[in-house]
């Protein structure tokens, strides 16, 4: 286990928050721990058993090995950032902890319970992982309101008029109620990264996995999904984020982790990561990033 | 979008161009080529018209329809309702028009079951499936339909005689005559029955919305099938029991050179029908694959982390989706089945068109002959474009 977090209690060291893309400090309608602080204090519990563990898991597309003996365990409430250049196996990992992918070798524990070909199990997790998409990959033929009500409907047997209600409340909190009788594609980028965020959490999932989820957004409306994540951490949401979004990092973070070759090479707080890199591929990985912003 | 907030300065309406006169102006333009195409198209037609109504009275040939009235005198192998050689023409007509829709309405059933199999073999991972069913399509595609007829044909007739016919199993018959099987003897309580089994069509389909609306009430689903078959099948069979369960079989049997007795499908209707039906099923089954290729596999993955299960992401999300792309192009194939259908002069299968073609012949009414023939196809193909258009608008997408 290389968990390098603070402590269950401790007061946590300031962090910087100095990216100029998404100076949060600037938001006025951010929850309170915002406002005061401009970062987020931790929630890790440390007294209940892991969210997440992975346990050398392995994994091959055909003889390409993409994820090689993996080991990562995420607490509750754990805030992680996964980092590290394309094609490294980031998505592939955080698939197969919502099985989209299936491992081959290694263990994979969510919420206590093993992932394997069981059905039932498979049920259990999938209703407390939450998944956001690069893409968003929100139902073209439903409106917005449908979306969110789909799976309460269907899965956690709601009746349609409290899904509706759940479902309001949730646009409401990622600021978008106006929007609920439309269709997604009708909206912004960043309104329907909203809407899927707004639909992931409407199953009142456990866990958020969120797959380089401001990628595919336009600059302007990066800010808006980030900040909804912001909220969402200062919640205590146990998340995966897959982003490169380095002041989002620093900020929410309890721990950032490097993928390089479908291996973890490094992993430690924001600082330590960002300020201290330990590996060449780390160092080279870095440079490249802050050369491109 | 109308928005309630919306400034009211910016509720103002666009202004209204004055129209200039000038080859310039696009609107000026667009008129002056509308006046032409109409200009052209009623001179070609009036031509046409007094060119026609010329040529008839040179002839002296009696224009209008009264030749239905009279005696055909003409021989209609396959016929759904009673006929004669001494009935009229309108009655020989209607035998050829139900005849059309019998070959066009099972072959569109068929060809979409059939089409749909084949869409989904190709898509299948398994390399030998999908590989067959490509090799079929590309064959099936790239031969002309008349060919496939005549290649059917030919096998129907290289089939062997009724005496020496193939008897797979007890009162079926297989020979170069067609295919003769038991019949069951039709009674009115048999069309009781089958009235009954569309009550519980409607009946299943009234429940399965309510069932529906009492889910989204409470949350919890219901079970629908077991009521949906109870009604689908019970109904009618309750009520062919309580009519006393009427139930007589009238066996095929060889009485000299051909069979009497029990139900035939002819070598004629047979080669039609298959020749449709795999023909019309390789371009289904390319529209079935490019429909459900339509639906990214982001919008499985996506229903599938929310916790729903394939089925019901199948149902929920990926149909929808997949129809939408799949309807337009399935209508202009089930066109195509009914037009080409009239293909089957070649083979010898009295349809609309063959039978139109000898009653012209025999009273040399030219053009009503063609007239019929017209006025059937375009009855068939609007009544098909007119339900498929309602289906498609009723699941829609609204935005994209
Ligand atoms: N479905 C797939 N089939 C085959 N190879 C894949 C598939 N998905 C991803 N890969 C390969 O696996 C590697 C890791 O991919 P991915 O996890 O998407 O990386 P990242 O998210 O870090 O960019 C890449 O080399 C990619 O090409
Ligand atoms: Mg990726």
């Amino acid at each position: 286990m290389t968990r390098a977090g603070p402590e269950a209690g401790a007061v946590p060291a300031p962090r910087f928050t100095h990216t100029a893309t998404n100076d949060l400090g600037h938001e006025t309608k951010m929850s309170a721990a915002l406002e005061t602080d401009g970062f987020i204090a931790s929630s890790v519990r440390t007294d209940a058993p892991p969210a997440i563990v992975l346990d050398k898991v392995n994994k091959w597309f055909g003889a390409l090995h993409v994820l090689r003996d993996v080991d990562l365990q995420v607490a509750l409430g754990e805030r992680v950032v996964v980092c590290g250049p394309s094609g490294s196996g980031k998505s592939t990992m955080i698939r197969c902890i919502n099985r989209l992918e299936t491992h081959q070798e290694g263990r994979i524990l969510v919420d206590g319970i093993e992932l394997s070909d069981d059905l039932r199990a498979l049920d259990a997790i999938r209703r407390e992982v939450g998944m956001v998409f690069q893409s968003f990959n929100l139902f073209p033929h439903l409106t917005v309101l449908e979306n969110c009500t789909l799976a309460p409907i269907w899965v956690r047997k709601m009746p349609k008029k409290h899904a509706e209600e759940l479902a309001m409340e949730y646009l409401t909190r990622v600021k978008i109620p106006e929007q609920a009788k439309k269709y997604p594609g009708q909206l912004s980028g960043g309104q329907q990264q909203r809407v899927a965020i707004a639909r992931a959490l409407c199953m009142k999932p456990k866990i958020m996995l969120f797959d380089e989820p401001t990628s595919a957004l336009d600059p302007e409306m990066i800010k808006e999904v980030l900040d909804t994540m912001v909220m969402l951490a200062a919640e205590g949401m146990t998340m995966i984020c897959v982003t490169h979004e380095m002041g989002f990092a620093r900020q929410v973070a309890d721990r950032v982790v490097f993928m390089d070759r479908g291996e973890i090479v490094e992993s430690g707080t924001p600082e330590a990561v960002f300020n201290d890199p330990k590996t060449e591929r780390l160092q080279l990985f870095l440079s490249q990033i802050l050369r491109g912003h | 979008m109308s928005d309630a907030t919306v400034d009211p300065r910016f509720r103002r309406k666009p202004p209204k161009r004055p129209l200039r006169l000038s080859w310039a102006d696009e609107r000026i333009r667009g008129i002056v080529w509308q006046v032409l195409v109409v200009g052209v198209i009623g001179s070609i037609i009036y031509w046409l018209w007094s060119n026609t109504v010329h040529n008839l009275e040179v002839r002296r040939i009696a224009t209008g329809f009264g030749f239905l009235n009279r005696e055909a005198g003409l021989p209609i192998a396959e016929h759904l309702i009673p006929y004669d050689p001494t009935d009229t023409y309108l009655r020989a007509l209607t035998v050829g028009v139900l005849n059309t829709l019998k070959v066009a309405v099972v072959g569109i059933v068929l060809a979409t079951i059939l089409g749909t199999t084949i869409g989904i073999m190709r898509l299948s991972k398994n390399f030998l499936v999908s590989k067959i069913a490509g090799f079929y399509v590309e064959v099936i595609r790239d031969l002309p339909l008349l060919l496939q007829l005549l290649f059917w044909y030919t096998v129907m007739q290289g089939l062997p005689g009724p005496r020496q016919s193939m008897n797979p199993v007890e009162g079926v018959f297989l020979s170069n005559r067609g295919l003769l099987m038991p019949a069951l003897q039709w009674e009115g309580a048999h069309t009781a029955a089958v009235l009954a089994s569309v009550a519980g069509i409607v009946l299943a389909w009234l429940y399965g919305r309510s069932a529906r609306a009492k889910q989204m009430a409470d949350g919890q689903p219901r079970r629908i099938w077991p009521a949906a078959v109870a009604l689908i099948l019970g109904l009618p069979i309750a009520v062919w029991l309580a009519l006393g369960a009427p139930w007589t079989i009238s066996w095929p049997a060889l009485r000299g050179f051909n069979f009497r007795g029990g139900m035939s499908i002819s070598p004629e209707y047979a080669a039609l029908l298959i020749g449709l039906v795999t023909y019309t099923a390789g371009f289904i089954a390319e529209v079935v694959r490019a429909g459900i290729l339509s639906v990214n596999t982001g919008q499985w993955e996506a229903a599938q982390a929310l916790g729903l299960r394939s089925g019901s992401v199948l149902r929920l999300i990926v149909l929808p989706q997949a129809l939408r792309v799949i309807i337009p192009p399935m209508t202009s194939n089930y066109l195509n089945l009914t037009k080409n259908s009239s293909l089957a002069v070649a083979i010898g299968y009295q349809d609309i068109v063959s039978i139109a073609n000898t009653t012209l012949n025999q009273t040399g009414q030219a053009i009503e002959g063609i007239a019929i023939i017209m006025a059937v196809y375009l009855t068939i193909s609007l009544s098909i474009s007119l339900f498929m258009n309602w289906y498609n608008a009723r699941i829609a997408l609204v935005e994209r």
